[in-house]
């Protein structure tokens, strides 16, 4: 633990070159250093008159605690050994009528991906909040969340930068003005990691691999289709991110390829859980959780005759989305099915 | 009675926020009701009553409606104690990001949303940075990466806090946000003679006495000009 009386007594630059992360502190915070690099932070502190605190609305002994909490807070994230989280275990918990769930305990290792199935309303919610609470007996559903197989730390639960879930939905928009590249400088920045560039340039390529038409860096965020944002919006959350579970709510047939989106998420070693109305999708998961009155009602391992029609289920994806690109170019179709499926 | 003054910018989603952890804190037979400060208009009273909720609103009118919540919430308090309340929430909105309706030794929450663009942590003051819990609404309609940044820089202007997304629509992170908000040991009988976290601008102008003529022989009082010309006098 440094001590605010430590921070106090050293010079602006100094602590700039030390924790090079104050920089933002001092930017969101509004304080502005320039002309005070050496002057000690207490010096700089006690320079405000008593007008500039209340026009600005500074509060010294508030930014001085939270300044201690910030710099400690970041030293112990940059030096964090990233706890590996191998596997989540779901315990039974009960339904919305108080019956036990279907099952008693299901483990998810990485690179798994399970599918989550069941009506509206019926309680997908509630299990993916479970999750990302990592719930301990202490949620409606009386369910336990395990990691690595043990309870978890739950400091976890207030965590900003480790956060264990990741979330991805169908009502997800980009709503930054900035480019593609300025937008990941952004979040990278956020997560404070080496090598901004490589890191930059692999997502973005990725985000081309998944998406039908490619975009490149120069390109608003705003700016991008549907299959374009969701693309990077994939590619941007297995590669960047650092939460170890990625929620996904549904993704749309369009502009997307879904089976390497998928990939990418498992590759980069995700626990992906996908809550889904679509067969592709569905079958495309290792094992799929059917949720019936707020419980687990079922756990269903995807079969080899489930396996045999997602071929075909892909192979009609695959029509589909080779119609697509032969209308939008302006194309008459003078072939039929089997054939697309040839050229 | 556990009192809990829950603030933040107008259509954040402080309202579903509440009820949504209203809903969840009932079953566990706490009894909640909520005062709801807006400033010309609201009718949020209405969606309290009809989730059977105990609500009284207050509209502030001509005055600031953060001063306007210092000056009536003893009052606010008796009606929840009269009422017979195990948990009472006041709700109201911050409108010029300055002042702030928190008081020392009270349960303080700001709800701020993701859609409000990732400076707004900058923009606003001591409504955000002297709260104890921040919840993030409307996580779900943007990307992670930009749900990341903004949690990121709510983080560096108050580290202190509690951050946590709620979903107002499904619910999602609501039953987590009760269980923080209820502290069965806690109890507050009176917040007469307690004080506000950060004081309110002293801002007494001659507009704000109704003065409507443009010009300065008619500006009084706590009066300041812009810099146009060259330098910015901004911090």
């Amino acid at each position: 633990m440094i001590s605010i009386k430590e921070l106090e007594m050293k010079k602006i630059k100094d602590l700039e070159a030390q924790y090079p992360f104050i920089i933002s502190f001092f930017e969101n915070n509004k304080l502005n250093v320039e002309g005070f690099k050496d002057s000690t932070l207490i010096e700089y502190l006690n320079h405000f008159t008593e007008e500039e605190i209340e026009e600005w609305a500074i509060d010294i002994p508030k930014i001085k605690s939270d300044l201690e909490t910030y710099v400690n807070q970041m030293l112990q994230f940059l030096g964090l050994e990233k706890d590996i989280v191998d596997s989540i275990t779901i315990l039974a918990g009960k339904d919305k009528y108080g019956n036990k769930e279907n099952f008693e305990e299901l483990t998810i290792k990485k690179g798994e991906i399970v599918s989550i199935v069941g009506p509206t309303g019926s309680g997908k919610s509630r299990l993916l909040a479970d999750i990302e609470w990592a719930a301990n007996r202490d949620t409606p559903t009386g369910r336990a969340i395990l990691i690595n197989g043990e309870k978890p730390d739950y400091s976890i639960r207030f965590s900003t930068g480790n956060k264990l879930v990741a979330q991805l939905s169908q009502n997800m928009n980009f709503v930054m003005d900035l480019t593609v590249k300025e937008f990941l400088e952004l979040h990278a920045r956020s997560r404070m990691v080496e090598k901004e560039e490589e890191v930059i340039s692999k997502i973005i390529d990725a985000a081309n691999q998944l998406a039908g038409e490619k975009f490149n860096p120069d390109t608003p965020v705003t700016g991008l289709s549907g299959g374009q944002s969701r693309a990077l919006m994939i590619a941007d959350t297995a590669i960047l991110s650092t939460s170890p579970i990625v929620l996904i709510d549904e993704i749309e047939n369009a502009g997307i390829d879904r089976k390497r989106a998928l990939n990418l998420l498992v590759n980069e070693e995700k626990i992906v859980l996908m809550a889904t109305h679509d067969p592709s999708l569905a079958l495309m998961a290792d094992k799929r959780i059917i949720i019936k009155n707020g419980g687990i009602h079922k756990i269903i391992e995807t079969g080899p005759k489930e396996k045999e029609v997602l071929k075909e289920l892909e192979r009609i994806d695959k029509i589909i989305g080779t119609l697509r690109a032969r209308l939008r170019s302006g194309d008459a179709i003078d072939t039929d099915t089997a054939e697309i499926m040839l050229s | 009675m556990n009192l809990v003054i829950m603030s933040g910018p107008p259509s954040s989603g402080k309202t579903s926020v509440i009820l949504k952890t209203i809903e969840a804190i009932k079953k566990r037979g706490i009894k909640a009701g909520v005062v709801k400060f807006d400033c010309l208009y609201t009718d949020d009273d209405i969606l309290y009553e009809k989730a059977g909720i105990p609500v009284k609103k207050g509209l502030s009118g001509s005055l600031c409606p953060d001063h306007f919540f210092a000056s009536n919430i003893e009052e606010v308090v008796r009606w929840g104690k009269k009422e017979g309340l195990n948990l009472l929430i006041t709700e109201s909105a911050g409108l010029c990001n300055r002042c702030s309706p928190y008081i020392k030794n009270i349960k303080a929450v700001c709800v701020i949303d993701n859609l409000s663009g990732i400076n707004t942590p900058k923009k606003i003051g001591p409504m955000l940075k002297s709260a104890d819990i921040v919840v993030i609404t409307k996580g779900d309609i943007v990307s992670q990466a930009e749900r990341e940044v903004f949690a990121s820089r709510v983080n560096s202007v108050n580290p202190q806090a509690v951050i946590m997304s709620v979903n107002g629509l499904t619910g999602q992170g609501a039953f987590e946000l009760s269980t923080l908000i209820y502290d069965e040991n806690s109890n507050v009988e009176t917040v007469k003679g307690s004080k506000l976290r950060f004081p309110m601008p002293s801002a007494l102008c001659s507009y704000c006495l109704g003065e409507t003529r443009i010009g300065e022989e008619y500006q009084m009082g706590n009066v300041r000009k812009m810099d146009i010309g060259g330098e910015n006098d901004q911090h």
